[in-house]
């Protein structure tokens, strides 16, 4: 057991620096192994939904009703939603995936596996954003396909694609996961994405362009964190945003910083888990 | 340098329940240690503390030298826990929870499923590697829990009441599996209900009670404490009237059981005289309760003010 000299214990492993960021890296890769792994066990749950409800949009929305309203911001109105439609799911997906799977190990008790093991909070909160973070990834790549089933999307900024997913997907886990550290049962999961972020999502570009608002609110909308993420993605594909790039990239950046800091500094209070 | 060193340890919980109240304790490198204690005596919310699960409220704590305030990781790295009530993913395989858990101590996956292969096979979990947790009976998760916990091999060995609702035959190959352990180095702490258990398998003991250490000695010496032993007799033929002996206090059972507390200056030879003089034999005879238990039961029994103090504390 613990004196088997052909394999260095992790209590020795520990005693060293270098151990203890190897330890860290390894505890991190599982963690997101884990997570991937819950993804792809219950697919059905966690892929397939977003991608029928996205073609259910392009075919009411986009084939029928948006053969009426024609152009929008100057592209076909099924083109213009195409960016707000995947944005949407990789929002709703990676808050879902985090608040679910952290919450989900809190009231079976299992994070306790985590937490008695020598991994930094920091590690786990990285380690689940990283699996919504997936999850956003499979769950985008899945709309894209059904939106390239009814649209076409060119591609004019590839970097600013890529940048707007991956930030938009980091502050919605890191979001979910505060909502799982807080949450006390499964209505508690609920509440936000029900009240808050459905409605900020729905408000948030997806549809249409603010220069439709009436200036109130068009203002209003400007405080919608959602409707610079979904604008800055579809600059990346249409080249056409209502809002400045540089600023919407600067409030998501903005954005995942605090709420990094504030899920770990809830997990370093234990808030939730620890008495 | 000790497996286990605990000063001044307090908890005070945010409803004001003081369920610790000063611990001092050390426990011995490759010792098999018994921590024992009534309901809400303290003894979880310490093995939370050593896990971080719980925030102390002052004191130090360090493991094998290392203080969780200053070196918590490496401190962590070197405990493995098994707690009183099931924490692993129900929807999980058993070779999953180990790999996952050898991993979060930063095991490799490859050495991550060697491991995962010894412990399931020496816990006897290897036809259910690969079967969905939930579906295990009570004593398998118990095993698993054992098995997951060994899994990073830690020097010292946490068990909180692993024995609890395991059958007997399953709980004595349990002890034999720790026995082994502990011979080849690792510390184990035990807390327990059945004191039987504690009594078999530690060599030292602390008893806590009201958030307070009440004893802390070798299992021998404690035991030697005990002032008398209650022992009940069983009797060849029905007796209806209680015997009386000069300096023992009989009490009739039942028509065919005498049941006699026989203290350190007395002997059970005089007593079978005595019996014996009067016509009585006696057929066999057993400790009405396990001899750690009664003197835990003194001990307890004791220090009511401290219990009280502890009163309801949910530990």
């Amino acid at each position: 057991m613990s004196t088997d000299a052909s394999e260095a214990t992790t209590a020795a492993a520990a005693d060293s620096p270098k151990g203890l960021n190897r330890a860290r890296w390894v505890g991190f890769k599982t963690i997101v192994i884990r997570e991937y792994g819950r993804i792809v066990r219950i697919w059905a749950q966690t892929i397939v939904p977003s991608a029928v409800t996205s073609a259910l949009y392009f075919v009411i929305f986009g084939s029928l009703i948006g053969q009426r309203v024609g152009l929008m911001d100057g592209v076909p109105y099924m083109q213009y939603i195409a960016p707000g439609l995947i944005m949407m799911a990789v929002i709703t997906n990676s808050y879902g995936n985090v608040v679910s799977s952290f919450f989900g190990a809190k009231f079976g008790k299992h994070v306790e596996e985590m937490l008695v093991a020598p991994l930094p909070n920091w590690i786990i909160v990285l380690g689940y954003v990283v699996g919504g973070l997936l999850r956003g990834f499979l769950v985008g790549g899945a709309v894209t396909i059904v939106s390239l089933i009814f649209t076409h999307l060119p591609v004019h900024h590839a970097f600013v694609i890529l940048g707007a997913v991956v930030i938009t997907s980091v502050v919605f886990s890191l979001a979910g996961f505060i909502n799982a550290q807080f949450a006390k049962n499964f209505d508690q999961v609920n509440w936000i994405p029900t009240f808050v972020l459905t409605p900020l999502t729905y408000f948030g570009g997806v549809f249409y362009s603010v220069s439709l608002l009436p200036e109130w609110a068009r203002h209003l909308s400007y405080a919608n964190p959602i409707l610079h993420m979904v604008n800055a993605f579809r600059y990346g594909f249409l080249g056409t945003s209502d809002v400045d790039v540089g600023v919407a990239f600067a409030i998501m950046a903005a954005s995942a910083l605090v709420l990094f800091g504030v899920a770990v500094y809830f997990m370093h209070r234990g808030t939730g888990m620890r008495e | 340098m000790y497996a286990l060193s605990i000063r001044g340890l307090t908890k005070t919980y945010g409803n004001g329940v003081q369920a610790l109240r000063g611990i001092d304790l050390d426990v011995e490198k490759g010792d098999f240690f018994a921590l024992l204690g009534p309901n809400g005596a303290g003894k979880t919310t310490l093995i939370g503390v050593l896990t971080s699960l719980v925030t102390k409220t002052a004191g130090s704590v360090s493991v094998f030298g290392h203080d969780i305030d200053r070196e918590l990781e490496a401190a962590k790295a070197c405990i493995g826990i098994v707690p009183q009530e099931i924490n692993f993913n129900q929807f999980e395989t058993p070779e999953t929870i180990l790999v996952n858990q050898a991993g979060f101590y930063g095991i490799e996956r490859p050495l991550a499923r060697e491991r995962a292969d010894k412990y399931l096979s020496l816990l006897q979990l290897s036809d259910k590697r690969r079967k969905m947790a939930r579906g295990l009976s009570g004593g398998m998760k118990r095993r698993l829990m054992i098995a997951r916990a060994l899994v990073h091999e830690p020097r010292l060995l946490i068990l909180d009441e692993p024995t609890a609702g395991v059958d007997i035959e399953i709980r004595r190959s349990m002890w034999d599996f720790l026995r082994e352990i502990n011979a080849r180095g690792t510390t184990i702490i035990l807390t327990t209900h059945y004191l039987e258990e504690a009594e078999t398998l530690c060599r030292n003991i602390a008893i806590i009670n009201g958030g307070l250490i009440a004893e802390r000695d070798r299992m021998s010496t404690l035991l030697r404490k005990l002032q008398a032993e209650t022992f009940l007799l069983n009797l060849r033929e029905a007796i209806t009237a209680v015997p009386q002996v000069a300096g023992y206090a009989f009490t009739l059972v039942d028509e065919h059981t005498l049941e006699v507390e026989v203290s350190k200056e007395q002997s059970l030879n005089e007593v079978f005289a005595r019996l014996t003089a009067l016509g009585i034999g006696v057929l066999s005879m057993r400790n009405k309760v396990n001899r750690l238990e009664e003197l835990f039961m003194k001990l307890v029994e004791t220090k009511p003010a401290a219990r009280s103090a502890a009163g309801g504390v949910q530990t």
